[in-house]
């Protein structure tokens, strides 16, 4: 008897209603399992949550984030991601409203896998399957010792962090 | 009441307007391709969404720009979210409107800004009424028993 494999779940993250609507329609056009969250704080709270004492197993297999959001910017978040050891391998994906090729770069760089100007399209949204073949998949041995790394960030850590991405950005520059 | 022949040329003649006339872009024609049977008022959805943002965003822009000093990177963070949700809906003279308030914003222009804002509620006001024009040709389309024809 085969394994029923449970859909591709997809971490979405917009402080606008309007557009986590639009990008949890877009994603589930392709049948991939949604949670949809209003800041990179809650994104990483859901992310920390993967407790298999508390929860049932909630594999998030891709994040896809605005850039411009109060609080943690998408770019924060990204870069929390990379840095942790068990949520590194998660591929994310940035959307912005602002073609700015200097940030994009800086996405790309950091290690986002794309960069998505808004609004988004069903056609960007199909360049995600990659991203997201069986193969991106951890097997559940690996997912065991990920599991038990506790390396995620803290909210103070976030906090510090933030403000010394805020002195990085030149004066003036906004979103 | 009219035939539905009569109902859907009417639906199409004011949708080619509407897009002729620069009100909605092709971002409207995404939103009506990701409504289906399992999704019936996605498009209605989104826009009541839209509207409800809007109102409150120039209610904030109003009180922001009647500030005793005006602090323009508040201004500046509220038109970048209109614009957004207007282009996110394809309402491109909404969009347009945002652009051009960002520059007064940048350039600290007072009255550059209250101009925006006034042009901003037009273009607001003008799109909502067609848009729930729209919507009750549509409505009536489908009362009378007909299909709304899909807009390419």
């Amino acid at each position: 008897m085969g394994v029923i494999a449970s859909p591709l779940h997809v971490l979405a993250v917009d402080d606008s209603n309007l557009d986590r609507k639009l990008i949890e329609r877009l994603l589930k056009t392709f049948s991939y399992h949604v949670t949809a969250v209003d800041s990179g704080s809650k994104a990483l709270e859901f992310l920390g949550l993967q407790d298999v004492e508390k929860f049932p197993e909630v594999e998030v297999n891709l994040i896809i984030t605005d850039y411009c959001m109060p609080g943690m910017t998408g770019f924060e978040l990204l870069r929390k991601v990379k840095e942790s050891t068990s949520l590194k391998d998660i591929p994310v994906v940035i959307m912005s409203s602002e073609n700015v090729p200097a940030r994009i770069n800086r996405c790309l760089e950091e290690g986002a896998e794309e960069f998505f100007l808004k609004p988004v399209r069903l056609a960007d949204v199909g360049k995600l399957k990659p991203y997201l073949s069986k193969n991106n998949r951890k097997t559940a041995e690996e997912e065991e010792c990920v599991l038990n790394d506790k390396s995620i960030a803290t909210h103070d850590e976030v906090d510090t962090f933030a403000k010394e991405e805020r002195q990085v950005l030149p004066e003036g520059q906004s979103c | 009441m009219a035939a539905v022949p009569q109902l859907q040329r009417q639906f199409i003649e004011y949708t080619t307007s509407l897009y002729n006339e620069g009100y909605l872009d092709d971002q409207f024609t995404q939103l009506q391709k990701l409504q289906d049977e399992s999704n019936p008022d996605f498009v209605v959805e989104v826009v009541s969404l839209f509207f409800e943002d809007s109102e409150k965003l120039l209610n904030n822009l109003a009180t922001a720009l009647q500030q005793n000093i005006v602090d323009y990177k508040q201004v500046d963070s509220h038109v970048h979210q209109f614009k957004g949700s207007s282009s996110s809906i394809g309402a491109q003279r909404v969009t347009s409107v945002c652009v051009l308030f960002r520059n007064c914003c940048e350039e600290k222009n007072l009255d550059g800004c209250l101009r925006c804002l006034q042009q901003l509620k037009h273009e607001y006001i003008n799109v909502r009424s067609k848009l729930e024009a729209l919507f009750r040709l549509e409505q009536q389309i489908l009362q009378a028993g007909g299909s709304i024809p899909m807009m390419e």
